[in-house]
């Protein structure tokens, strides 16, 4: 179970999947390193399952070579796969105890008797289920019956776990424990995970790596924050958090808006641009604050406009700016006391370093 | 008439129940009749005889062939119920697992015997057996009374299977079952009580069955059914009613151990 021999966990290679004359993983590349939280993340109907399950071996790529630690088992039996899956729907056996559903890997492994026991014991333990040993699933709370489903993966100590949305039928706060509970097990057990969400927030403060999926696709592959700090596409950026979009001519480090505002760009994302002439940039609306309209500190990057809308939610306070020849621009402001009114001529900046090119 | 309005329902449901249940005890009430003459009709007196004719009479009763043809019902309806069940949850699996080449046409196929009149059905199974010059016997009784079984047991098993989560098997093979140890600890054990009840099912379409046995039995072979038929026309002997009363009592206490265990079962999984 260590790391850094360079082998990925998982790697798949072009891998594509037709359902009929319908394309639901087209061409996928991705190569998981082991002990990795992964997360891929997609709306409703982009392919995560369908990726998943030929991960595990419930569907058979229509074409590609998928590899578990360098051996490919494209067409390999799900049990034939030194991974575990933990299903949405948790697909407990209910006619077995809690104990004999955790069992089960192990027992069609021929795992002796003793064993057996001693590692249904520290698994349940694991999960903080030590008590429900007997019980059969339908007596237990969804978010039990929720570890029961994890702990019945992990007894047979998988190298690579899969979690399709495993938490999607949880409420709210029951999903931010075992989100965390998820995140400390991965760490102790020291395993690669998984994990299908369409939950960007689960999957930023779960998962080492993102991949963001759309149409069949991985648009967009990193660790949350680079995900989050320069999204790429339109796509990506809309997916992940709010932001604000807006075209312009490009010519060297600058962007010219159509208000015929300046926005200065980092070398980095510059080079993004070459080649082309019109360019969408974009800012989250965090990363913006009002100046008085001469303020000598603002930095460089400067909209001005009038306040639409103004909405406190508590911790912040929401502001839509209208900027003439742009359009509405969002702006996120923390509670620190004076709050704008809508009808207020404003002026919103933010540094270069905050801007981003999307393609 | 407040009293009737109140109690319309129970009234209602006590004669449902009277309506059901007096042929039934008629049929019981006879089987204690001394009877006189041919016909079991009139009631004369009370007496054991029937019932100690039955048990303890020279070969049950010196009512030729009642015994006899009783034991050969009970044997048909198991053996035929059994060879159609498991017939039945075969194709069951396959129509509701698999996406095959003629999947429809075959869910029509086993619609058919269901629709078509028993009449239609069993002079049809005996052309054919007539056409193979196949001679008529126990093989030939057996094999038209699982013929109409399967139909009843497809039924049966694919509505259980097709409430079944997919993702039990493929969890099951997830942890390292092959095809056939999901089968045998997961889809069987899940479909069992739909498995039970068709067989139940199948035990009693052919225990009671006439028309097509009649076709399909030859000459020396007597059902139970058949054999009534035929005592009809000298008229039915009280024992046979007194075997119908045994075989309601142990159907109507199979039921009701049925009840108990179930009882049983959910008291000791909700502790
Ligand atoms: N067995 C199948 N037959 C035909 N089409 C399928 C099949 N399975 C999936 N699809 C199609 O493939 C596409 C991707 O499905 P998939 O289940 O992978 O989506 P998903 O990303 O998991 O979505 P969700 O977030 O809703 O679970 C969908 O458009 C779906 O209709
Ligand atoms: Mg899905």
């Amino acid at each position: 179970m260590t790391a850094g021999n360079g082998i990925p966990a998982v790697e798949l290679e072009n891998v594509t999947k037709r359902f009929a004359d319908f394309t639901a993983v087209d061409s996928l590349n991705l190569n998981i390193g082991e002990n990795t939280f992964f997360a891929m993340l997609g709306p409703s109907g982009c392919g995560k399952t369908t990726t998943l399950r030929m991960i595990g071996g419930f569907e058979d790529p229509t074409s590609g070579t998928i590899r578990l630690h360098g051996d490919d088992v494209t067409g390999l039996k799900p049990y034939r796969r030194a991974v575990n899956t933990v299903f949405q729907s948790y697909a407990l056996f209910p006619h077995m105890t809690v104990a004999e559903n955790v069992a089960f890997g192990l027992r069609r492994k021929k795992v002796d008797d003793a064993e057996v026991k001693r590692r249904v014991g520290e698994t349940l333990e694991l999960v903080q289920l030590s008590a429900r040993g007997s019980a059969k699933p339908r007596q237990l709370s969804g978010g039990q019956q929720q570890r029961v489903a994890l702990a019945r993966a992990l007894i047979n100590h998988p190298r690579v776990l899969l979690l399709d949305e495993p938490l999607g039928a949880l409420d709210l706060k029951l999903r931010k424990e075992m989100q965390i509970e998820l995140k400390r097990i991965q760490q102790e057990v020291g395993i690669t995970f998984i994990h299908v969400t369409h939950d960007q927030e689960e999957a930023m403060t779960m998962a080492d790596t993102i991949a963001v999926m759309n149409q069949g696709r991985i648009e967009r592959l990193g660790s949350p924050s680079e995900i989050y700090e320069d999204p790429r596409t339109p796509f990506v950026a809309g997916f992940l958090g709010a932001s604000n979009l807006m075209s312009g001519t490009v010519s060297g480090n600058e962007v010219g808006l159509p208000n015929g505002a300046v926005i200065r760009l980092t070398d980095i994302q510059a080079a993004r641009c070459n080649g082309h002439n019109e360019v969408q940039i974009g800012v989250r609306p965090e990363k913006l604050s009002f100046f008085g309209s001469n303020d000598g500190n603002a930095p460089v990057n400067r909209l001005s406009g009038v306040i639409a809308d103004t909405s406190f939610t508590g911790t912040s306070t929401q502001y839509l700016v209208e900027v003439p020849g742009i359009g509405q621009v969002a702006v996120v402001e923390q509670n620190l006391g004076d709050i704008h009114d809508p009808g207020e001529e404003v002026t919103v900046a933010w540094k270069p370093e905050h801007t981003f090119v999307v393609e | 008439m407040k009293f009737v309005k109140k109690h319309l329902l129970t009234i209602y449901a006590i004669g449902v129940f009277l309506y059901l249940f007096i042929p039934v005890a008629l049929v019981i009430l006879f089987g204690f009749n001394d009877v006189r003459g041919r016909f079991n009709f009139r009631w004369v007196g009370f007496t054991l005889d029937h019932w100690e004719n039955v048990f303890f009479g020279p070969v049950f009763g010196g009512v030729p062939g009642l015994w006899d043809s009783m034991l050969t019902s009970l044997r048909l309806a198991f053996l035929s119920s059994a060879i159609g069940t498991v017939l039945g949850t075969l194709i069951a699996l396959a129509l509701g697992r698999y996406s095959f080449r003629g999947r429809g046409a075959t869910n029509v196929f086993l619609f058919l015997p269901m629709a078509t009149p028993e009449v239609v059905m069993g002079s049809s199974i005996l052309a054919l057996f007539l056409a193979l010059r196949i001679n008529q016997g126990y093989a030939t009784l057996l094999i038209s009374h699982i013929v109409f079984i399967i139909s009843y047991v497809v039924l049966t098993v694919k509505a259980r299977i097709q409430g079944l989560d997919r993702h039990l098997e493929e969890a099951a093979m997830d942890l390292y079952a092959t095809e056939w140890q999901t089968f045998r600890r997961v889809t069987l054990p899940l479909i069992m009580p739909g498995v039970f009840a068709a067989f139940l099912l199948g035990f009693a379409l052919s225990f009671d069955d006439f028309i097509i046995s009649n076709f399909n039995a030859g000459p020396t072979i007597q059902t139970l059914p058949l054999w009534i038929f035929a005592a009809n026309q000298r008229g039915i002997p009280p024992e046979a009613n007194v075997l119908g009363t045994l075989i309601f009592v142990i159907t109507v206490l199979v039921m009701l151990l049925n009840v108990v265990w179930q009882r049983r079962q959910s008291a000791k999984t909700s502790v």
